[in-house]
């Protein structure tokens, strides 16, 4: 199973060696005593949206937590392997996790705004990094990220409203607004639609897709309709380890894994 | 499978033969009165105890206010007053002989004063209210009171000719404790209050916010936090007496702090009221969901800025009002005053937070253990200010939840 894995790693590895955004490499995980990824193997590709499949508690919110060292805020989490961005691993001791995170943003499962104003929202963590000054610049990367997030029309009679009096799509679309704001690489997004309604989801897929012109889109999900809508690469997980990784639709047309297969038909999840 | 049916049946049967008249009822269950009639009790018990404590209030309240509304009056009489050099000497000779006995001393004993403030008064003879003793001032309030038969007669012809009258007590709000009821107010216990609470406030609500922030975003959960955590809420619990003991030992003999100051007073109420405005900062903060500070992170922010920038703001009403209530416990507290000695007869306003002064709940301790009957009210009095007080300060914590308080 593993030797499957990893010939087909090396295969993909031979189409676009620099494509190449993230590269994982033997990243295991430990909640104290509990070993919750298993030597973890994985690239991923820059402009692309991954979308990371499993039943629950199969460790791929955990997995995608690893990328922007978030779960270094829980004490008891140990991880060790590398995990190399851009020819560094962040996990080296000369790397700030603070300047990863600006690099590599996240959105949530929970659309969770701050409660201040739509435009504080988006522009707190610029100013916050220096990337901008106060002024004219402010209001335009705020307009412009709003834009790229498809919000801006919605929103820019009332940007001095505060972000929660959105709705829940609206919500997520001002988070995603506001992890664009600061600039970065990669984006992680953890559930991101299934605190959402129907409609709100579509928008949000097709803002996807739309970002992934510019970034690299990481994504958990358990809806398998979703993935297969919208990733261009799929990784099962299944009990803390990464059962198969391919072409979305090699992995829901002929999945190599019986697992994989089982799951996606529905036997269990 | 037969049996079964069979059994189901003969049940039926039986059920049937028992009770043939009555219409059959499929909800029906004999042990359904009874627990109904248990759930009406203890609902009877239940109100009982809140009408209990209520009427216990209303009574307490009720009697305050009787005892207590006499005090904002005060006895004056219409009488002439001379001004001169002999009666500034002595100030008794200022006023008619059978007066002598019903014009309060505290009043003759401000003539100089008098004079020297308006020095047109000097060599008049004016007619003026002037304050009565406190005897006389219980005989018009009806209670009771010990006045010689002749002065009485005085008393009763002033008062026939609308010469004696009540009006209000202005000397209640605008004096300090006097041994002469009469001339004794609140003013300077209310002013000893404020400073002492303004110290409380200064030295426990920073040091308090400081510490719940640590603890709840900062420390980690190991054998110390544990250790802190458990102190601290055994520090709300322990007699506060105790409290002005660790006072007198450290602030005034360690430090030198000046005794009955309200600096002393505040920093020992600090020392009591900082572990319930650290645990009531920690709840707030608890409250605070995490998926902010998650995005705070996510977005690449240092712990300092979540923290201050996105934690903070959304605790800030939960720490307002807890630090309120416990600002007002600091504020009705007594035993702790006792051993630093801020419970004493202390009759000037203080200036600064180094002069001796007292507090409210200790005049109101001074107070009620006067001797004269004229305190009884003046006690009363002072506790319907340091209660209206107390919930006023209740009011503006409710109103400053409400106010700050994130919608989300």
């Amino acid at each position: 199973m593993a030797n499957t894995t990893k010939d087909k790693m090396t295969s993909q590895k031979e189409k676009s060696e620099e494509n190449l955004k993230v590269k994982i490499r033997d990243l295991n995980l430990y909640y104290g005593d509990n070993h919750a990824l298993h030597a973890i193997n994985m690239d991923l590709y820059k402009n692309k949206i991954t979308a990371l499949i499993g039943p629950s508690g199969c460790g791929k919110s955990t997995f995608l937590r690893c990328l922007n060292r978030m779960n270094d805020l829980i004490r008891s989490v140990r991880v060790d392997g590398q995990v190399i961005i851009d020819e560094k691993n962040i996990y080296d001791k000369d790397v700030d996790e603070v300047a990863v995170r600006k690099r590599v943003g996240m959105v949530f499962q929970q659309p969770n705004p701050f409660p201040k104003s739509i435009y504080e929202n988006v522009a707190y963590a610029p100013l916050k990094h220096g990337l901008i000054k106060k002024g004219h610049y402010c209001d335009d990367l705020v307009e412009k990220s709003l834009i790229q997030a498809g919000l801006w029309n919605e929103v820019k009679d009332k940007l001095k409203e505060p972000g929660t009096s959105l709705s829940g799509g609206q919500q997520q679309r001002l988070c995603i607004a506001r992890t664009i704001a600061v600039q970065p690489d990669v984006i992680l997004m953890d559930e991101p639609t299934s605190a959402l309604d129907p409609i709100s989801t579509e928008k949000i897929e097709a803002l996807m897709l739309e970002l992934k012109e510019k970034y690299t889109i990481i994504i958990v999900t358990h809806n398998m309709q979703q993935a297969g809508r919208v990733a261009d690469y799929t990784a099962f997980f299944h009990l803390g380890d990464l059962i198969e990784y391919d072409e979305t639709e090699t992995i829901f047309i002929n999945p190599t894994e019986k697992k994989t297969e089982d799951y996606i038909t529905g036997r269990y999840g | 499978m037969s049996s079964l049916m069979k059994k189901t049946n003969l049940n039926s049967k039986l059920n049937s033969s028992n009770k043939k008249t009555e219409v059959e009822n499929p909800f029906y269950d004999p042990s359904l009165q009874k627990r109904h009639a248990h759930a009406r009790r203890f609902k009877y018990f239940t109100m009982g105890s809140i009408i209990f404590a209520i009427s216990f209030l209303v009574f307490f309240l009720g009697d305050m206010i009787v005892k207590g509304m006499p005090a904002f009056q005060q006895s004056y009489m219409l009488i002439d007053v001379t001004y001169n050099e002999k009666t500034i000497d002595s100030t008794r000779k200022a006023i008619d002989k059978k007066y002598r006995r019903i014009v309060s001393r505290a009043w003759l004993r401000d003539i100089p004063a008098m004079v020297e403030q308006d020095p047109s008064l000097m060599n008049t003879t004016q007619t003026s209210w002037v304050l009565v003793n406190h005897q006389v001032d219980q005989y018009m309030k009806g209670h009771y009171y010990k006045i010689k038969d002749k002065y009485l007669q005085t008393i009763k012809e002033k008062q026939a000719a609308g010469e004696l009258e009540l009006h209000f007590n202005t000397i209640f709000f605008t004096q300090g404790d006097s041994k002469i009821p009469e001339n004794s107010g609140i003013k300077s216990a209310i002013i000893g209050s404020i400073l002492t609470l303004i110290v409380t406030m200064v030295v426990a609500f920073p040091l308090g916010v400081m510490t719940a922030v640590y603890l709840e975003e900062f420390a980690h959960d190991n054998y110390w936090t544990q250790f802190i955590e458990v102190n601290i809420n055994n520090l709300a619990a322990i007699p506060s007496i105790l409290f002005g003991l660790l006072g007198l030992a450290v602030f005034i003999n360690l430090f030198g702090v000046p005794r009955s100051s309200p600096l002393v007073g505040g920093l020992t109420l600090a020392l009591m009221t900082l572990p319930i405005v650290i645990v009531s900062a920690r709840a707030a903060l608890r409250s605070v969901p995490d998926s902010i500070r998650q995005a705070g992170y996510g977005l690449g922010l240092t712990k300092i800025q979540v923290v201050q920038d996105h934690v903070l703001p959304l605790a800030f009403p939960g720490i307002m009002t807890g630090s309120i209530i416990g600002l007002s416990q600091a504020m009705g507290e007594t035993a702790p005053l006792i051993i630093i000695g801020m419970i004493a007869f202390i009759p000037d306003s203080p200036d600064s937070i180094f002069q001796a002064a007292t507090v409210m709940p200790a005049q109101i301790f001074t107070w009620a253990g006067m001797p004269e009957r004229a305190y009884v009210e003046r006690t009363a009095a002072g506790i319907m200010v340091l209660l209206s007080i107390l919930i006023s300060l209740n009011a503006l914590a409710i109103y400053l939840r409400k106010k700050f308080e994130v919608n989300w």
